[in-house]
């Protein structure tokens, strides 16, 4: 069974921010990394980057696919996650915690509010499964 | 444990490197006839290596021989059986190309001939530039590119030299979600942003999202036809209109062309570039078999725009009809290819399509759609097909219903390595989970279909009944399943002198 924190601010694309004051952490759901099978690389940004809200700031490649990264939110790249350069599969242990991907500093903080809870994204990933 | 003298058939075969024995050789040079000199007096010390040669391997003809014939026999090749690979047209390469492809006439001439004594040579390359062009309803074709990749790349190049004679790129490529990797790769190296257009729920261009996406910074539309989900885009005159309207052009990816030769051409529906897989549809060895070959055809006003040289026909001074490679293309991309592309690769092409003729062509692409649908008929009581609606050469199934019982798509395709099949091509289109996308092409007979397709209903009985003996597989290979999540992620890239045990180095 997939997780859900309830911490988190979730997208369709399933990705997730843990926000703390204006910044915040990014990476991809526990039910992403499922789907996704066994992650071998992850392309990040530089830090001082920009992005809008929903543009590609990444790319994670698995066994059997691969997947851009959108950002939840507007905002600038602050930090990677360098230990996914040697452990990819953080991702599929530890989606939540070490497995993040990169942390921004928001330019809208606003725009948090547009994104999914918990509940309401367990919902929208079960009405996925039923399709 | 019994040592048997020859590697028995399902042994395993260690590296060479292990076979090496200190002082082992496999030559004989003759006694020396002038006066020994010490290495360091004719060449710098500095240049010297200095023992990290070590490890390198120590063996006789015979070792050498052997252990590469051995590794040899254990190639699954289309010439063993079925090799349904979806989206790769894995057909089978009848010999006669081959025989034709070694006559001293072709084999062995040299690419600089001067074109005067070429004429044989070249009337090939224009035959097969006719027949291509014939057979895409295109005016033109370049036989230049090396493969389908380098075809898209060259294809995109003319239609962006032709919209700077126009007088601008323009900057977008779009591309519909279900489209081969190699697409946004050749849109990006030819400068283009690449904006992709979803499908709708039958796998087609959604054509109310196309109307809104397209404007006068949209370059081209990269479409595959039939789409990579097998099916055929009946909107395609529609889809073309709309981007011409907006002066964008069409480029067809003929990775499916298998599903279309002789039947109807991409240039009759409005298509301005294509680039035709000769590895695929036109039955020439794919994969590690040798090179591929990717022309390209394109309409008559993108023709001026074609990598040189193109071959044309003129009279000489007795008045006799000869062909030329013709350098002097002022508004050419230049060259994209040295010589004359992958010319034994051509030859075989040709070799096919005029064994074949009209009619034959015709009827092969018929059994190669008859026999995706044949198999998508057997199956679609067993799995989940992923589209509903008429397959055209290739059938998309998903591991949905076995998914009930923790079986997926990868453990269904390595259990089909146990019924002597290679896997079918897995998890693309990246638009379909769990995605199986079959294509037996035209060369299976219907007891090869039978098999394969008893094949897979067994391995859907034992997903029910024995999940672990699927998920555990393959059973009767040398090797057991692979980790391939950490092939990937700590790949071993090189053999490595062993320092304390001889399977050092090995993973």
């Amino acid at each position: 069974m997939a997780a859900y924190p309830d911490d988190l601010h979730y997208t369709k694309d399933h990705e997730w921010i843990r926000v703390s004051g204006d910044t915040g952490a990014i990476g991809i759901t526990d039910f992403a990394q499922e789907q996704l099978g066994d992650v071998v690389h992850v392309q990040l940004p530089h830090v001082g980057e920009k992005f809008d809200a929903h543009a590609t700031f990444g790319e994670v490649e698995s066994v059997k696919t691969f997947s851009e990264l959108y950002t939840p939110v507007s905002g600038e790249v602050i930090e990677i996650n360098e230990a996914l350069a040697d452990a990819p599969e953080l991702v599929n242990t530890s989606p939540y915690g070490d497995g993040w991907m990169v942390k921004i500093k928001l330019s809208d903080p606003g725009q948090v509010d547009s994104l999914l809870s918990a509940s309401e994204y367990e919902d929208f990933v079960e009405s996925q499964k039923e399709e | 444990m019994i040592k048997k003298a020859t590697t028995h058939v399902n042994q395993n075969e260690g590296l060479i490197f292990e076979r090496s024995r200190p002082g082992r050789v496999g030559y004989k040079l003759p006694a020396l006839d002038v006066e020994a000199e010490p290495i360091d007096s004719l060449i710098d010390s500095k240049l010297l290596r200095d023992g990290d040669l070590a490890g390198l391997p120590e063996v006789s003809e015979v070792d050498v021989i052997r252990h590469f014939t051995r590794i040899s026999t254990w190639n699954y090749a289309v010439d063993f059986g079925m090799y349904p690979l979806g989206s790769c047209t894995m057909k089978y390469n009848p010999k006669l190309n081959e025989r034709v492809a070694r006559m001293e006439g072709f084999a062995a001439s040299h690419p600089y001939t001067p074109d005067e004594f070429a004429q044989g040579n070249l009337e090939l390359l224009k035959e097969l530039e006719d027949a291509l062009a014939e057979i895409t309803g295109l005016a033109a074709v370049s036989l230049q590119p090396a493969a389908g990749a380098q075809g898209e790349m060259t294809g995109l190049m003319v239609i962006r030299k032709c919209l700077e004679s126009r007088g601008a790129a323009r900057k977008l490529v779009l591309i519909p979600d279900s489209a081969h990797g190699t697409n946004p790769a050749s849109a990006a190296i030819c400068g283009y942003q690449v904006k992709t257009i979803k499908s709708n729920a039958n796998g087609a261009i959604d054509l109310e999202n196309l109307r809104q996406v397209v404007n006068e910074d949209v370059a081209a539309l990269m479409l595959t036809n039939p789409s990579t989900l097998g099916m055929f885009e009946e909107n395609i005159e529609e889809v073309c209109r709309i981007v011409h309207d907006a002066g964008g052009f069409v480029y067809m990816d003929g990775a499916n062309m298998n599903a279309l030769v002789g039947v109807t051409r991409p240039g009759d529906m409005g298509a301005d570039v294509i680039h035709l897989n000769l590895h695929k549809t036109f039955s020439t060895p794919h994969g590690g078999g040798g090179p591929g070959a990717g022309p390209i055809a394109v309409t008559k006003e993108l023709e001026p725009f074609l990598p040189f040289p193109r071959i044309i026909e003129e009279k000489n001074h007795k008045g006799e009809r000869v062909l030329r490679l013709e350098y002097n293309r002022p508004q050419s991309i230049g060259r994209v290819r040295a010589f004359h592309g992958n010319y034994a690769v051509l030859v075989r092409a040709l070799c096919y399509i005029v064994t074949l003729g009209p009619d034959g062509l015709r009827e092969a692409t018929e059994t190669a759609v008859l026999n995706a649908n044949y198999i998508a008929h057997h199956l679609k009581d067993v799995y989940e097909v992923a589209f509903d609606g008429q397959p055209m050469h290739e059938v998309i199934l998903n591991d949905k219903r076995q998914q009930k019982t923790g079986v997926h798509t990868l453990d269904i395709a390595k259990r089909l390595i146990d019924y002597g099949f290679h896997p079918m091509t897995v998890y693309f289109p990246l638009v379909v989970p769990g995605a199986m996308m079959i294509e037996p092409t035209e060369s299976e007979g219907r007891e090869e279909l039978d098999l394969f397709i008893d094949a897979m209903k067994s391995i859907a009985r034992e997903a029910e009944a024995d999940p672990e003996l699927v998920k555990q597989a393959p059973h009767n290979t040398r090797i057991g399943r692979l980790d391939e999540a950490a092939a990937a992620r700590k790949p071993a890239l090189r053999w490595k002198p062993a320092k304390t045990s001889s399977a050092a180095g090995r993973e």
